[in-house]
């Protein structure tokens, strides 16, 4: 299993370069010219000094490469020394200055790092995704146990029915759907987000959670249908196996075949489901990030977008893959770690 | 050499050869026969093709241009809110009401359904051929299965949606400078959505290729000399034709939400031009005073995504042998 794990982690560094190469040879193709918002009044002899500073004069490859010892290099530099220094969990380790002042990633919208603006929205995209997700899979793991234990019951159809409403909805719609249900008939909840909000004493923390439930609600309907689908198929598939009926003909009590036998064995898939639907719903989230006005990941990257920032969207678009090479790399492992009769060597 | 003129002797009862009495059935028959009794899928087959014809013929029964500004009748509301609130400006000429520009809700709905449904079709017959060509080759030449299927696993951990973005973005002025602004936006995001989406179609298609390759009718096929080109298209590819409708159904749904997602981040068709995700993206800052403006649209793409869902399913439990004739 260790050797897996390694040899899949080793495997995702080439899957990550090819990645990165994409997504720089793709911003390189793209016509958008950053010098393209300074006057016309500046001569172009200085024009071609603002290029040459934003490092737009060197060939491909050298951009490349540049762009990779900032991000690969230089900015965990950076985040070591932040560890060591400031932050709470590591402060107590002795203080390390490996940074000394090279170039890092500029973001041209804000005219500073572009990891301070991951830094800024990396938790807040984590947080209502991740609370969505959690709050997803809590719904559904017992939609799917009951509707696959009553199988074409009312119940079941009923669930069937809205897993298929969920899948078809996108979020674009129910977001404003419920902000104009809650937010605005009812007054229940604020329909923007708001991200500067602190949790600082029990009045706060009911202002934040409320401003999280719809946000979290649209997410989380995504994530439910999906998920009671799958648990309700892998629960159906092993209730009809034969270890059940011994379960049962032992004597065991009706709980503890469906709840200990069976779902324990219905688990091992839905899990991987589980970890594999992390990504898609990081992509959801660019949505209903801008419904809600959350400031997270994807809000900041349709802003750069818009806004020609190059430096930032190829930073943005690179953590969302490893996001992605991440979670996927968890599911496979997971699946081997849970399931006995799955190896890989 | 002379023929026995003996007549056949009558077979007793018990052993007479009752034979099939009807022709034996067509394949297709036992599919439709078996899609029949899936209400669901019968029922979202049915809306697929009643929008579907909305949207073709719906310009000659409305024959009310999209675009034409009407200033005066501008912030009409649909007929039905005459219901409860008789204040609200209403009209039979107008019975979806008017956006603020005074312009037809329904022609736009109806215009804006052909540009989603056009969009989705077309993206998701270029994942299709995508998607069986690449899983094709893969299962059927060895030498390429490796090499594509890595590239497949590549494809798969990209993230598509912010790739989507910056593409549309970069890409948009000089496919519109080329073909102008409806047909460059048409074939920019009918190409990366199919470009996109074709990894899943591609599994599948190879999983099945990898297997019947290996079936005694290809072998006959090749014994006979059959070149490899017309053992795919005569042998192969009839046979993977269930799977392949199926992940059809499903690359429809993700295409039509794929481009209303990208509509209503800003990203898709110019200003002027609607579509379903469009329409919703322009209604929603005053959805407080005009909520049908968001609802209409919104509840247009969600019907035919759970309509073509319906139908993925239904379509699924039909092709499948195993399943059929329980």
């Amino acid at each position: 299993m260790l050797t897996f794990t390694i040899r899949r982690l080793i495997l995702s560094v080439p899957t990550l370069l090819f990645i990165s190469l994409a997504i720089f040879l793709l911003l390189q193709l793209a016509p958008g010219d950053p010098m393209s918002q300074v006057p016309l009044t500046v001569p172009p002899e200085v024009k071609e000094k603002m290029r040459q500073a934003l490092g737009l004069g060197e060939p491909v490859h050298v951009q490349y490469w540049k762009w990779m010892v900032q991000f690969f290099w230089i900015e965990p530099q950076v985040f070591i020394d932040w560890l060591t220094r400031e932050s709470t969990l590591f402060a107590w380790l002795p203080d390390t200055s490996l940074y000394d002042g090279q170039l890092r990633m500029i973001s041209w919208q804000t005219r500073g790092p572009v990891m301070d603006l991951v830094v800024q929205s990396l938790p807040q995209t984590l947080w209502v995704v991740g609370m969505s997700y959690v709050v997803g899979v809590l719904i559904a793991l017992p939609i799917g146990i009951y509707s696959a234990y009553r199988h074409y019951s009312v119940f079941d159809q009923a669930g069937t029915f809205v897993t298929m409403i969920g899948f078809s909805i996108p979020p674009f719609f129910t977001g404003p759907l419920l902000i104009v249900i809650f937010a605005v008939q009812l007054d229940w909840f604020p329909s923007v987000y708001n991200t500067v909000h602190q949790v600082v004493d029990w009045d706060s923390f009911v202002i934040q959670l409320r401003q999280m439930i719809l946000p979290v609600m649209v997410l989380a309907l995504q994530t439910t249908a999906q998920i009671s689908r799958y648990m309700r198929s892998a629960m159906l598939d092993n209730l009809n196996q034969d270890y059940v009926r011994t379960a049962r003909a032992k004597g065991l009590k009706e709980g503890v075949v469906v709840m200990v036998h069976v779902l324990r064995n219905s688990m091992i898939p839905v899990i991987t489901v589980i970890a594999l639907g992390i990504p898609s719903i990081f992509g959801g989230a660019i949505i209903t990030e801008n419904v809600f006005k959350v400031n997270g990941l994807g809000y900041q990257l349709l802003i750069a977008l818009f806004a020609n920032d190059i430096p930032t969207v190829m930073t943005f678009t690179f953590i969302f893959a490893i996001l992605i090479v991440l979670f996927n790399l968890i599911a496979d492992v997971l699946y081997g770690v849970l399931d006995p009769r799955i190896r890989y060597d | 050499m002379t023929d026995q003129t003996e007549p056949t002797p009558t077979a007793i009862g018990a052993l007479q050869d009752k034979g099939p009495v009807s022709e034996p059935r067509n394949q297709w028959l036992d599919v439709w026969d078996q899609f029949r009794r899936h209400k669901g899928a019968m029922l979202g087959g049915g809306f697929l093709i009643f929008i579907t014809l909305f949207v073709l013929v719906g310009p000659l029964i409305w024959p009310v241009d999209a675009q034409t500004l009407d200033i005066r009748n501008k912030d009409m509301r649909p007929i039905y809110t005459a219901l409860w609130d008789s204040t609200s400006k209403v009209g039979w000429h107008r019975p979806l009401g008017t956006d603020n520009l005074g312009r037809d809700i329904l022609a736009n709905l109806i215009e804006g359904g052909r540009a989603s449904l056009a969009v989705g079709w077309a993206a998701m017959v270029l994942a299709l051929v995508i998607g069986t060509a690449i899983g094709v080759l893969a299962g059927f030449f060895k030498k390429l299965d490796f090499w594509l299927m890595r590239f497949t696993d590549l494809v798969l951990s990209l993230p598509l949606l912010p790739l989507l973005l910056v593409a549309v973005t970069l890409f948009r002025q000089p496919l519109r400078a080329n073909f102008g602004p409806e047909t460059g936006m048409f074939i920019l995001i009918v190409g990366i959505v199919g470009i996109t989406s074709w990894m899943q179609t591609a599994r599948i298609v190879r999983g099945d290729v990898l297997a019947l390759k290996e079936r005694e009718f290809i072998l006959a096929a090749r014994s006979i000399g059959t070149s490899n080109g017309k053992i795919i298209r005569r042998h192969l590819l009839p046979n993977v034709i269930s799977p392949i409708m199926v992940s059809a159904t499903l690359g429809l749904a993700t295409a039509i939400i794929t481009e209303s997602a990208l509509s209503f981040l800003g990203v898709g068709f110019p200003s002027d031009f609607p579509t379903w995700g469009k329409l919703l993206a322009d209604a929603v800052p005053r959805m407080e005073e005009y909520p049908e403006r968001v609802l209409l649209p919104g509840i247009a793409i969600s019907l035919t995504v759970l309509s073509v869902n319906y139908l993925g399913d239904g379509l699924r439990d039909a092709l499948d042998p195993r399943i059929r004739g329980r």
